[in-house]
């Protein structure tokens, strides 16, 4: 018997022919966990996925405002709703560093891109996750972007880098925004770029990795991320 | 003599042989002659501090980023063998292991591409709340000079007196302590077991024994820690829970929980287990084996319980372990017996939120209605909902006035702490917990309600618990004890039974003792 991930209870499903035969490899989490990671569904903002009646929210008027009208982050698409049990997931999985855990959002991440991503991207759209600073690497010894990443197919790039700094989850959404770009890129780019991160809160992170792409060269810049604070 | 022993004897020989053989030959040897020899010495900046490095890692098994020395100092403790180390995930004949939390099961090792060293390691996720153990990495150990512990001269400040009962189970404690053995404790709910310890640990202070009392809950260590701070004033005392601030572990008493014990080895003097019957000690055989781990090789154990379980019988029966009997309270009084009240369909009824009517009519005719009410249920899913349904509940009795002097609480909630403070300074006149509170907590006067007492999470040693809440404060040694059942199970009898039997004793022991 398979057991759970999160909670190490057991994993259950139907019992048929096709189950008997093929079991589901999928099968990571028990029902109960399963069912407290919620999707993002019905009316959302365009641009950062947040649920919102508005086709524009606030934040992403303000972010317009702050980059005189050139919002360099197209489009956002996240997976999850960011609730308390998936804090603890993401908490565990990437602070604590329990790498396995990645692989709970596999299909929901894969299912995402390609229903809802894919037809919007250009046909050379390259995938770039954000990377991790060398010091916060040698700590942790995994990028969770990056094994985000490689769950969706298509090409990887991995030319950024990032300078050591405080982690974003500690600062304030002002001191985020005014905060200096800590990526670094070397190489020009000339693709659609889909930036992949765990998380998206005030959306800073990504509009400065997208603003250095688009800086590069890159015709425009989107987003997925595992879940919408 | 047996063929073990003679062979263990030719073992040593030849090592002492061995040994000999390689200091006239002038090998570096450390064991016989450790700093001189090595090729880098230990460096003035870092000498002077070697007595507070001993101090903070003796007794300690830790991954790198725990020891906080710089890479330098800490390479030349290693070359000098003042630090080993082992790796932290052990690979055997188709199966792991971990070094620090010795789990052996197969779903609980995961792999991982490792960014350090672009390979795939294993690593442990049983023990990875407490920073993640993988197959690249390395434990480390002290075995450096050895850290003298200081002997305090009367390290006791506790100014209370112990009972007849006390003395003879703090008598036995104090012997365990000073020949080594292993001793179990039986005392009942509320006997004082904790002041009991005192004379004891007192005594190993004054041999500069380096003392830990575990517990299985962090509540119960919150709760251990102010105490022992005011009986061994000038003493240093951590609590090491996970969450806890002062958590370097380097005082000479340790309170903590039995989950910290898997970052010590070979560090306790006197090990003292308290509540060692509950969740999740006594099922989690890693628990026990970090608890075997961190003890010395020659040292004494003493395990504290109201309700030992069957395997601690079991030791007490085949002399593995001797047991010292509490029967009496600390105020003289016997334990409350449970009253049972049978509720049909209770079940069905708590889930739709309907109280029966029996807590109705028991609430009408109370005892003492100045008393604090801590009602038990099975889940957490009931503490939450029930919560309204009793409040309209108590302010039609005018047990309490206001909604706000009414609370749940259970494992998953965050200020739980504060609520159990707050209960206790009476801000809240009623409280509904999960089985959380069943142990290690004292509340003055309060009456005790166990709504679905049937349900399989009391058994029968959390149902004693449970009772044993009642009447602690020798003020108000009375309490009510309400069990609402659907039908009777074996743990309500059980609980009955057992405490039935205690009380039986204590009066036997009073006949022959005559007073306390």
């Amino acid at each position: 018997m398979t057991k759970c991930l999160w909670c190490s209870g057991e994993v259950n499903f139907d019992i048929s022919w096709t189950t008997i035969l093929n079991p589901p490899s999928d099968a990571l989490l028990c029902k109960l966990c399963k069912n407290q990671l919620v999707y993002i569904e019905g009316n959302v903002c365009l641009t950062c996925n947040r649920p919102s009646t508005l086709d524009v929210c606030y934040d992403c008027e303000q972010w317009q405002r702050f980059y005189d009208g050139n919002d360099p982050l197209l489009r956002n698409i996240s997976v999850y709703q960011y609730n308390v049990f998936l804090q603890e997931v993401i908490a565990k999985w990437k602070y604590r560093g329990d790498y396995i855990l990645g692989n709970l959002f596999r299909k929901a991440i894969q299912e995402r891109y390609l229903q809802q991503m894919k037809s919007i991207l250009p046909k050379d759209a390259v995938i770039l996750p954000i990377p991790l600073s060398t010091v916060r690497m040698q700590e942790r010894a995994f990028n969770q972007a990056e094994q985000l990443a490689y769950f969706i197919p298509g090409k990887k790039i991995l030319s950024m880098e990032r300078k050591h700094g405080e982690k974003q989850s500690k600062k304030s959404r002002l001191s985020r925004m005014y905060a200096k770009n800590p990526f670094n890129l070397e190489k020009k780019v000339h693709n659609a770029v889909v930036l992949v991160d765990d998380i998206y809160t005030t959306g800073s992170t990504l509009r400065q990795a997208a603003k250095l792409l688009q800086d590069a060269g890159s015709p425009a810049v989107y987003a997925l991320t595992l879940a919408r604070g | 003599m047996q063929p073990g022993i003679l062979s263990k004897k030719l073992l040593l020989l030849f090592r002492k042989g061995y040994l000999q053989i390689k200091k006239s030959l002038g090998g570096n040897n450390h064991l016989l002659n450790p700093p001189q020899s090595s090729s880098i010495t230990i460096s003035t900046t870092l000498s002077p501090h070697l007595d507070n490095i001993a101090r903070r890692l003796e007794g300690k098994l830790l991954l790198r980023d725990e020891i906080p020395l710089s890479d330098s100092h800490f390479q030349q403790l290693i070359t000098n063998h003042y630090i080993t180390s082992v790796p932290a995930v052990q690979k055997h004949f188709l199966r792991f292991s971990c070094t620090r939390c010795q789990n052996k099961d197969r779903h609980l090792f995961a792999l991982m591409p490792c960014g350090r060293c672009n390979q795939t390691h294993v690593y442990c996720r049983h023990c990875i709340e407490m920073g993640r153990c993988m197959s690249c990495e390395q434990l480390y150990y002290w075995t450096g000079p050895k850290y003298e512990w200081e002997k305090h001269d009367s390290p006791c400040t506790w100014l209370g007196k112990l009972n007849n009962a006390q003395e003879l189970g703090a008598e036995r404690i104090k012997d365990a302590i000073l020949t080594r053995k292993k001793l179990i404790t039986w005392a009942v709910t509320g006997a004082g077991k904790t002041e009991m310890l005192f004379p004891g640990i007192s005594l190993a202070l004054q041999e500069g024994m380096r003392v830990c009392i575990a517990s299985p809950r962090a509540d119960v260590i919150r709760e251990l820690l102010p105490r022992f701070q005011t009986a061994f004033r000038d003493v240093s005392i951590q609590a090491l829970y996970s969450g806890s601030r002062d958590n370097d572990g380097t005082a000479q008493l340790i309170l903590s929980t039995t989950h910290q014990l898997y970052r010590y080895r070979h560090a306790f003097d006197v090990l003292v287990i308290d509540e060692v019957d509950a969740f999740p000690y006594h099922k989690e055989k890693s628990l026990q084996l970090a608890a075997d781990r961190a003890q010395k090789d020659r040292s004494a154990l003493i395990s504290l319980t109201a309700t030992p379980r069957s395997h601690q019988l079991k030791q007490i029966n085949s002399k593995q372990a001797e047991l010292v009997f509490v029967p009496i309270r600390f105020h003289g009084h016997p334990l409350i017996m449970p009253k049972w009240v049978m509720v049909p369909k209770l079940q069905k009824a708590l889930l739709q939120s309907i109280l029966p009517k029996q807590m109705d009519s028991w609430l009408k005719c109370r005892q003492d209605k100045t008393r604090q009410l801590l009602i038990f249920v099975p889940t957490i899913h009931l503490a939450k909902q029930l919560e309204h349904a009793v409040c309209q509940l108590l302010i039609k009795h005018q047990t309490i006035k206001t909604p706000n002097q009414i609370t749940n609480v259970h494992a998953e909630d965050t200020d739980r702490e504060e609520k159990i403070a707050s209960f206790r300074q009476k801000k809240f006149k009623a409280l509904i917990t999960t089985t959380i509170l069943e142990r290690g907590v004292t509340f003055p006067s309060v009456d005790v309600l166990v709504l679905d007492a049937g349900h399989q999470v009391f058994d029968d040693a959390a149902l004693i618990q449970i009772t044993g809440r009642a009447g602690r404060s020798p003020k108000d040694p009375n309490g009510e004890v309400v069990f609402f059942h659907d039908g009777l199970t074996d743990s309500i009898v059980k609980a009955n039974q057992s405490i039935e039997a205690m009380n039986k004793r204590r009066h036997k022991l009073l006949k022959q003792g005559g007073k306390l």
